[in-house]
């Protein structure tokens, strides 16, 4: 293992300090809330707030996970996106009482959105957080959750499809909705919409190496790659031999683009504009009724009239950025072939897997209202523009 | 018939009291330092390579919190009551959580000063609910629960065939162990192995392996033979 760092053991909260260092607008809180002497379970058991107290009335986003993807979530933290996130250990879910203290902290009386990408420890520490809230606290809470990756299957089989890159544009959107005032059941509304219409794929060229354990957590031969994988170094569905950004785009946006919410407007007899996909179902033939069981609850991807996405080429850790725009253009040219119009783009590392070389690819279907949210003015470390 | 911890009948272990289950959760705390690596490197195979360290990093706070001078439970249900809660506080992950709970499941049942056989078998089948009723994971799932079910199986059975609490914890870990190791020909349908498919197949489970060595280390306090 060669990395920048101290002690395996201090590396979140080392990295977490440095943060707090660079980015004043930014507040990290540590501390042993449960009194015992120690810092709590995570990166020293904090979380990162905005300095500025959350306005009257405001709706407060509050995400958190494992360490390890910067710069998700607290380079998302600030005006336009998140009030709060709660940073675990290296792909370690953060523990309950990081993210109560984060709701309670940045609670405005609003109440607060919990934006938790589904994956098992996410979702269980998650959801004794949000029980603490309503229960002890009284927070009002909604839970927004994320599984925008198509290498898994949605199924009873699996722990559900996994939370990606879509949790960007979850947290962008409906952190911009927030940000204009609207009531938490809309915000929460909201996130799950871009959920649903949100799919994503990643390709691997190599592992990566955590840092208590000190080695890849796999090896891949230097003519293959690892296809289908998450952001936590696990392997992933298959491998197969090196192919060339061409083909590894077109992998990728196959994948995304069978799944129901990018069927083609003119398949669907629902003209509305109305987002419903239940009613592209019935009509499409590629249609995958995962998309209307899917775990957020009751949310409807957009659905109809031309097909507009934001696209996002995502570097995993360790990929250049020129060979990130070098995937873009591939993206570029299959979208268009299929009719899918690129109404947004980002290129860049945003949701990353520590040292992994790879590449996440991230389609979310828009509507006008999504894509003015998009728009609206953000200023946090990683995303900044419209101020 | 209920002979206290070091028993008439020279051998027999009818009850568990709160010092021999602080030297439990110190064995398990020693176990899973020493099979860190282990844990990992089955980890590493079909998720994030973290079990080990985790549970490392929760053991190790679980000894602090109950270590200290001040500390003096009054029954054997609080001491593990406050291991549950200080791995659902520090570890994270889904095994935070889930051992956490069982601990606490535990912890519930266990009223007294000293537990004897029936009481531990109910309190060990609240663990085992506890966990299947927060990770939603059944027999065959490739999961902790493969470990947990049989082992908590063997050891009512055990106690009811008239076994004292060593007898039972060593049947315990046989269960465990065996359930454990029947993982590996398993397709994953929870937690994070889940997302391999077919690849997980081969690989046994990191957390019916951490759950086999929890059994291991009660058996080895309650009758260090074997």
């Amino acid at each position: 293992m060669k990395k920048f760092l101290n002690t395996p053991d201090s590396y979140v909260a080392d990295s977490l300090a440095g943060f707090a260092a660079a980015h004043p607008l930014l507040t990290v809180v540590t501390g042993d809330r449960d009194g015992d002497g120690d810092s709590d379970g995570g990166g020293g058991g904090g979380f990162v707030r905005r300095t500025t107290p959350t306005r009257a009335g405001k709706v407060a986003l509050v995400s958190g996970g494992g360490s390890g993807h910067e710069p998700l979530h607290a380079g998302f933290v600030g005006v336009g996106m998140l009030d709060a996130v709660c940073p675990g250990e290296v792909f370690t879910s953060p523990v309950p009482g990081q993210m109560l203290a984060a709701a309670q902290a940045v609670d405005s009386g609003a109440g607060v959105v919990f934006v938790v990408k589904n994956y098992t420890g996410d979702v269980l520490n998650f959801q004794m957080a949000a029980e603490l809230a309503v229960g002890d606290a009284g927070i009002a809470v909604e839970t927004v959750l994320v599984d925008d990756d198509v290498a898994v299957q949605d199924s009873t089989w699996t722990a559900g499809r996994r939370g990606t890159g879509a949790t960007l544009m979850v947290e962008k959107i409906a952190g911009a909705l927030a940000e204009r005032g609207a009531k938490l059941e809309a915000v929460a509304e909201m996130g799950r919409r871009v959920n649903a219409s949100a799919r994503s794929f990643a390709v691997a060229l190599t592992a990566c190496t955590t840092p208590a354990n000190g080695k890849p957590g796999f090896l891949l031969p230097d003519d293959e790659m690892e296809v289908g994988v998450g952001i936590h170094g696990e392997p992933g569905r298959r491998r197969e031999k090196l192919a060339t950004a061409r083909e590894v785009a077109e992998l990728a946006l196959d994948a995304i683009l069978a799944e129901s919410v990018f069927a083609d407007a003119a398949a669907t007899l629902d003209a509305s504009g109305a987002a419903d996909a239940a009613a592209t179902l019935d009509t499409s033939g590629a249609a995958d009724a995962a998309v209307t069981l899917d775990a957020a609850g009751a949310a409807g991807a957009v659905g109809a009239g031309p097909v507009e996405v934001i696209a996002m080429v995502n570097g995993l850790g360790a990929t250049p950025l020129s060979e990130l725009y070098i995937l873009f253009n591939e993206v570029s040219r299959v979208l268009a072939g299929r009719g899918v119009t690129i109404a947004r783009s980002l290129v860049g590392n945003y949701v990353t897997s520590l040292d992994m070389a790879g590449a996440s690819f991230t389609l979310c279907r828009v509507d006008d209202e999504m894509l003015e949210l998009w728009d609206a003015p953000v200023n946090t470390p990683a995303l900044r523009w419209g101020l | 018939m209920n002979t206290g911890s070091h028993g008439a009948g020279a051998d027999r272990v009818d009850t568990l009291d709160i010092p021999t289950t602080r030297a439990w959760i110190d064995a398990v705390a020693r176990a899973v330092t020493a099979h860190r690596d282990e844990l990992t490197e089955l980890d590493a195979a079909i998720g994030d390579a973290d079990h080990g360290a985790n549970l490392q990093r929760g053991f190790a706070a679980v000894e602090t919190a109950i270590g200290g001078l001040g500390y003096a439970p009054e029954t054997v249900g609080q001491l593990l009551g406050k291991v549950g809660m200080t791995l659902i506080s520090k570890v994270g992950g889904a095994s935070g959580p889930l051992y956490g709970s069982a601990f606490r499941a535990l912890g519930r049942q266990l009223t007294t000063p000293e537990a004897d056989g029936h009481q531990l078998t109910l309190a060990l089948q609240a663990g085992l609910d506890a966990v299947r009723a927060l990770g939603g994971a059944t027999t065959g799932d490739k999961t902790m629960v493969d470990a947990l079910a049989p082992a908590v199986a063997a050891f009512g059975e055990a106690i009811t065939a008239g076994g004292d609490l060593g007898a039972a914890a060593h049947a315990a870990v046989d269960a465990a162990e065996a359930g454990a190791r029947a993982t590996t020909p398993l397709q994953a349908r929870k937690g994070r192995a889940s997302y391999l498919g077919e690849r997980s197949i081969g690989h046994q489970d990191p957390g019916a392996t951490s759950t086999a060595l929890i059994f291991a280390a009660l058996a080895e306090v309650l009758q260090p033979h074997g």
